[in-house]
């Protein structure tokens, strides 16, 4: 599907997004600008306790008070759920025990908001006060103190250790060996639009729920789990989202709430979670201490990597397990690794659960490799851009993990930022203060595997063309604002020669829509684009027979563009898609087609082998140029460079937006962003105290795209929702390095300790390594090499 | 969250409005521009049932004198025209920076110098929702008998967070308050108790009029805030500065008021005495400095470390105090 055509009408034009104008008119309907009549709107009751266990619950108060239509507890939705398959921990209300403070415990439908508040406030919940791990060394610490009851041991969710190769014998080949240990923050997703939900169970038992979720398929299947209907009676819409991230990829309790509620009340019920609640709701970035063992040659070629991670998982499993896969999974992708280990451990706190954030899993390892690397190659005498120039993954090849490497840009993209950085120039040579760093990175393009166990495809897509040549594309896709619908419209109109303006885009409706497993893992482009063009190209094959019937033109010489049909020898000679449209509806009957996408199988048989493959991987390097106030240890990011291997850029316009989106989100984790706590509880659940960068802080940014056109990807394309955050946090770290001499090995880099360090390094002091938890990991299972 | 019931009362004189208020007794606010107190509304900081209007009151509005005889600002006065008003931007910098970096351009055409001159002191422990602080233990501030931040305080910590108070403190400012019993003028220092919960000398039926700044007179002046983020965030520092050099560059006057780091702004009067009859070196203005940050006592109950906080008071005023003696 990757082969390039001579030419494109559509694909590569810096079109405008379908939804554009009802975006910036304000006529986008979001999941709270809906309302039906006789609505109620309900309310969470959340923990105030890090730990506890629920003696009992009260709820006769609230329902006495006037307004209140019911009040919902655990009992009622007794049957547990989660997203993966092995963590079904999750409860849409608390029974038993309460894991962090904004656990859900209650729920109230009452005619307002307010009412339903108030009625919550009435719940008396009666609690047993159990101690608050709220760290993964007090999590380690207390084995006694169990958040969970499944996991190996104590509060380990999951633990992993794989060998690929002999790692010693790679040791004892390298000239150089140096040991890292980084750490790298939470933080949350913060999508302007907080989660909401309004769910309708019908007279005819028929259940409908709106959501502003990324993933209307799993929320579905969740659905018909916790309430016991048949999928059949369930039907999801999830609304455009305003921005997700990851944070909307979970079924979620407010979700299974409103639709219990609408089912006892029989009246539609919705929920909005407030600012407060969304970050209990988080499921962001994992805090991860990491471990990194690197050999080297003088060269700078890796000889072995060993690796090691430890998840702060918070209270829950959500994608934790996937999560904690990788970290180890993409180290290997990049630069040549001949033998590598990897050992994680994913461990359960008292924190609102951690789960898929822009990167998922993979910049916190992929931050501290590269700051790994640039100290390797500063030990080496070598210049880092030039170190990792040297030794790249080959195109085509097979990592020691087994994965399947395709067509890799990242050399281009390496050059091209330190050619327009003027990194030679600089590296080493700026003024005190003044600091310049380089990083590289990679990330799939869709996961290989859905999250749960099935043969089928990850995404499906149905056209359908009218005889007034309307053209409907219908995807279970879900635009997060990055612009999926228009991609389905793009290349349904390149495939059948007319305008996206032409087409009607249908999406993210269980009941309307064939399924597209949801906007995560950065899949959706490659994965819907190949379904349309397959389903597209089926019509486009009676259209040109139709056509060609009537023109006396051989198939194979016709061409679709600008709504016609045509000969390619002679362009004169063609009709009208309307034409088309009739022509071929009179000649085959209605007008439908489908197409589906399911990504190669991985080559890899071991444990775990399923995190990491994907069709094709992204590839980007960012160069970040900066000053640092060395008295006050503030940091201005001067510019960001960044360059993305896109494969081929469907949209360059839409390739940009996620490039800088993605920079801006990526200094806002490497200088301020911080889940922290405090006391059990959320120290700054406010947009207001949880510091995420302004337009202020926000640099310029020259964003290079760089073009592989991979035979995997829909006219060669790759992501770009994610990988592009990936380099931008250690290419940060590094430039501080560059200007003031000191290594902050952990993010955020916050101007504290910048001073705390140049302090340190004033006294003669080092900056010292932070500590590793304390954690035996198993015996690895060995997985022989099968890669060059 | 939801804004509570509240009855708004919209008087048309100052006369009516100082009725109001007197009448509603506890149950009462006032109000201006609104952008702190409704959202402590929202999250049941506040809960009065009558909240009294001042934005429209002519006796609060306007910006009347010129810098060589005095100025006088109405109260009412938003943020945004004083730091655009451009013989404050010239002759009273310290002003216009210290308005001109409250919060958000939107919030500053809401916001009025006196709600900033009467901003309810911060703390996050307290700066919360109702759930949140009954989740963590309700404070002496609101709802609890305890302080969080330093539990054996026998008094509430929350941190004095205007930006225009160290700043009009600098400029030597007056503040008009308008009660039942007539008016009363006192220098803006003496507004403010060192005490987060009774951290105005106003009482409560008084309404803050207007502010006078005295006529500028060679007076230098600046504003210097420490913040994470360029817009936004209130102070966690504010150092404002203000010196008279006589022809030779004698120090003859000084005044370096810290924002952010007690419940009411400080003035460092050690650092101020240091500077006085002096000309002003790098060395001296280094040891002022050292001096002035001694005062500085931040709590843990803002963004950043209090270590650090304390640390950068040093270097604010040190770069308050170069700029003001045009040294690099």
């Amino acid at each position: 599907m990757g082969e390039e055509k001579e030419e494109y009408s559509i694909i590569g034009r810096p079109l405008i997004k379908v939804d554009a104008m009802a975006k910036v008119t304000g006529e986008t309907k979001f999941a709270d600008d809906l309302a039906l009549p006789r609505m109620l709107h309900a309310k969470l009751l959340r923990s105030p306790h890090p730990h506890a266990r629920i003696l009992s619950i009260d709820t006769g108060p609230a329902e006495a008070l006037p307004g209140v239509h019911a009040v919902l507890t655990g009992r009622a939705l007794p049957i547990k759920f989660g997203i993966l398959p092995v963590s079904q921990d999750e409860e849409a209300l608390a029974t038993e025990k309460v894991r962090y403070v904004g656990d859900p415990v209650a729920a109230v439908a009452a005619v307002d908001e307010e009412t339903a508040e108030a009625a919550c406030r009435l719940i008396r919940v009666e609690y047993e006060v159990l101690p608050a791990l709220m760290s993964v060394g007090e999590a380690l610490a207390r084995e006694d103190v169990r958040i969970h009851d499944y996991g190996p041991r104590g509060n380990i969710h999951k633990e992993v250790a794989l060998e690929f190769g002999d790692v010693e014998e790679g040791f004892a080949q390298a000239d150089h060996v140096r040991e890292d240990v980084f750490f790298y923050e939470g933080s949350t997703h913060l999508p302007m639009e907080q989660h909401a939900a309004l769910a309708a169970h019908g007279p005819d038992g028929k259940l409908c729920l709106w959501s502003s979720t990324q993933t209307p398929h799993y929320v579905h299947r969740a659905l018909a789990k916790v309430l016991e209907l048949p999928a059949s009676h369930i039907r999801v819409i999830a609304l455009p989202n305003g921005g997700g991230f990851g944070g909307k990829s979970d079924p979620f309790s407010h979700e299974i709430v409103v639709c219990k509620l609408s089912m006892l009340t029989g009246r539609p019920v919705k929920i909005c979670l407030t600012r407060e609640e969304v970050f209990y709701a988080h499921r962001g970035r994992h805090p991860v201490t990491l471990w990194f063992k690197t050999g080297v040659t003088r060269g700078g070629a890796i000889t072995a990597m060993h690796f090691r991670s430890y998840l702060d998982g918070g209270a829950y499993g959500s994608y934790g397990v996937a999560s904690l896969y990788y970290t180890g999974a993409l180290q290997t992708v990049t630069y040549r690794v001949p033998r590598y280990k990897f050992e994680g451990v994913r461990v359960f706190t008292n924190k609102p659960p951690c789960g898929p954030k822009r990167g998922h899993g993979t910049p916190q390892p992929r931050c501290a490799l590269e700051v790994h690397l640039d100290k390797l190659a500063e030990a080496l005498g070598l210049d880092p851009s030039e170190m990792r120039r040297r030794h790249l993954v080959q195109p085509n090849s097979v990592t020691v993990n087994q994965l399947r490497i395709g067509t890799v840009g990242l050399g281009e993209c390496l050059d091209r930022v330190v050619e327009r950085s003027g990194w030679k120039a600089k590296h080493r040579k700026l003024p005190f203060g003044h600091g310049i760093g380089v990083a590289g990175s990679a990330y799939i393009s869709g996961a290989g595997l859905p999250i749960y166990w099935n043969a089928l495809p990850h995404s499906g897509v149905q056209i359908k063309i009218d005889r007034g040549g309307g053209v409907a594309v219908f995807c279970g896709s879900t635009d997060i604002g990055q612009g999926s619908d228009s991609v389905l419209a793009y290349v349904a109109a390149e495939e059948l020669g007319i305008e996206p303006e032409d087409i009607r885009v249908v999406t993210a409706d269980t009941d309307l829509t064939p399924v597209d497993l949801g906007s995560y893992s950065s899949r959706v482009t490659l994965m819907t684009g190949n379904a349309t063009i397959q389903a597209a190209r089926k019509l486009k094959a009676q259209l040109f027979e139709a056509a060609g019937e009537k023109l006396g033109v051989p198939f194979d010489r016709l061409r679709a563009a600008h709504r016609r049909i045509f000969d390619r020898d002679n362009p004169e000679a063609g009709i009208g898609f309307v034409e088309a449209a009739v022509l071929a509806e009179a000649k085959f009957g209605t007008l439908g087609a489908v197409g589906s996408y399911t990504p190669p199988k991985g080559l890899g048989k071991y444990k775990g082998a399923g995190v990491g493959p994907t069709p094709t991987y992204s590839y980007s390097a960012a160069v970040v140029e900066l000053t640092v106030d060395p008295e006050t240890g503030f940091i201005t990011v001067d510019k960001v460079w960044l360059a993305h291997d896109i494969g081929k850029a469907i949209n360059p316009l839409l390739v940009i937006g996620q490039i800088e989106g993605s920079v801006y989100m990526a200094l806002g984790e490497a200088l301020m962003e911080e889940q922290a706590f405090r006391k059990g509880v959320h120290k700054i659940p406010s947009m207001l105290e949880y510091k995420s960068p302004t337009f202020l802080e926000t640099p310029q940014m020259e964003s290079i795209l760089v073009e592989t056109l991979d035979p995997a990807g829909p006219y060669g394309a790759k992501e770009v929702g994610q990988g592009v955050l990936l380099p931008v946090v250690p290419a940060v770290l590094n430039a501080i390095y560059d200007a003031v001499g000191v290594r902050i090995d952990e993010v955020p880099a916050s101007p504290e300790k910048i001073v705390k360090a140049l302090e340190a390094q004033r006294r003669g002091r080092a900056s010292g390594n932070g500590r590793l938890p304390s954690v035996t990991f198993p015996e690895p299972t060995v997985v022989q090499p099968t890669g060059a | 969250m939801r804004l509570p019931a509240f009855r708004y009362l919209a008087p048309k004189t100052l006369a009516e409005a100082s009725r109001m208020i007197a009448d509603a007794g506890p149950d009462g606010m006032l109000v201006s521009g609104g952008t702190d107190l409704f959202p402590n509304m929202k999250r049941l900081q506040f809960d009065p049932r009558i909240l009294v209007g001042l934005r429209h009151l002519s006796e609060l509005l306007g910006v009347s004198g010129d810098p060589h005889r005095g100025m006088r600002i109405g109260a009412a006065t938003p943020l945004h025209q004083l730091g655009l008003h451009p013989a404050i931007r010239a002759r009273y910098p310290a002003l216009a920076t210290a308005a001109g970096s409250v919060a958000t351009p939107q919030i500053r055409r809401m916001g009025t110098l006196g709600g900033n001159l009467c901003v309810d002191t911060r703390c996050n422990y307290y700066n919360q929702s109702y759930e949140w602080r009954r989740a963590i233990g309700f404070c002496m501030k609101r709802d609890g008998d305890v302080c969080l931040v330093a539990p054996g305080s026998p008094r509430c910590v929350a941190v004095s967070s205007s930006d225009t108070a160290p700043a009009m403190m600098a400029l030597q400012a007056t503040v008009v308050l308008s009660g039942p019993d007539g008016e009363r003028t006192l220098p803006v220092a003496a507004l403010y108790h060192d005490d987060g919960m009774a951290y105005l000398a106003k009482r409560p039926e008084e309404i803050l009029t207007a502010i006078l700044l005295p006529p500028v007179d060679g007076l230098r002046n600046t504003y210097w805030k420490l913040r994470r983020r360029g817009s936004f965030d209130f102070p966690i520092l504010g150092v404002a500065a203000s010196l008279r050099l006589d022809g030779d560059g004698t120090c003859t006057d000084a005044r370096i008021v810290l924002g952010a780091v007690a419940s009411r702004p400080v003035e460092a009067i050690e650092a101020e005495k240091l500077l006085l009859g002096q000309r002003l070196t790098s060395d001296l203005i280094e040891e002022a400095a050292m001096a002035a940050y001694r005062p500085a006592k931040p709590l843990d109950n803002t963004d950043l470390t209090l270590a650090y906080r304390k640390r950068m008071a040093r270097v604010f005023v040190a770069r308050a105090l170069r700029e003001l003696a045009n040294l690099p």
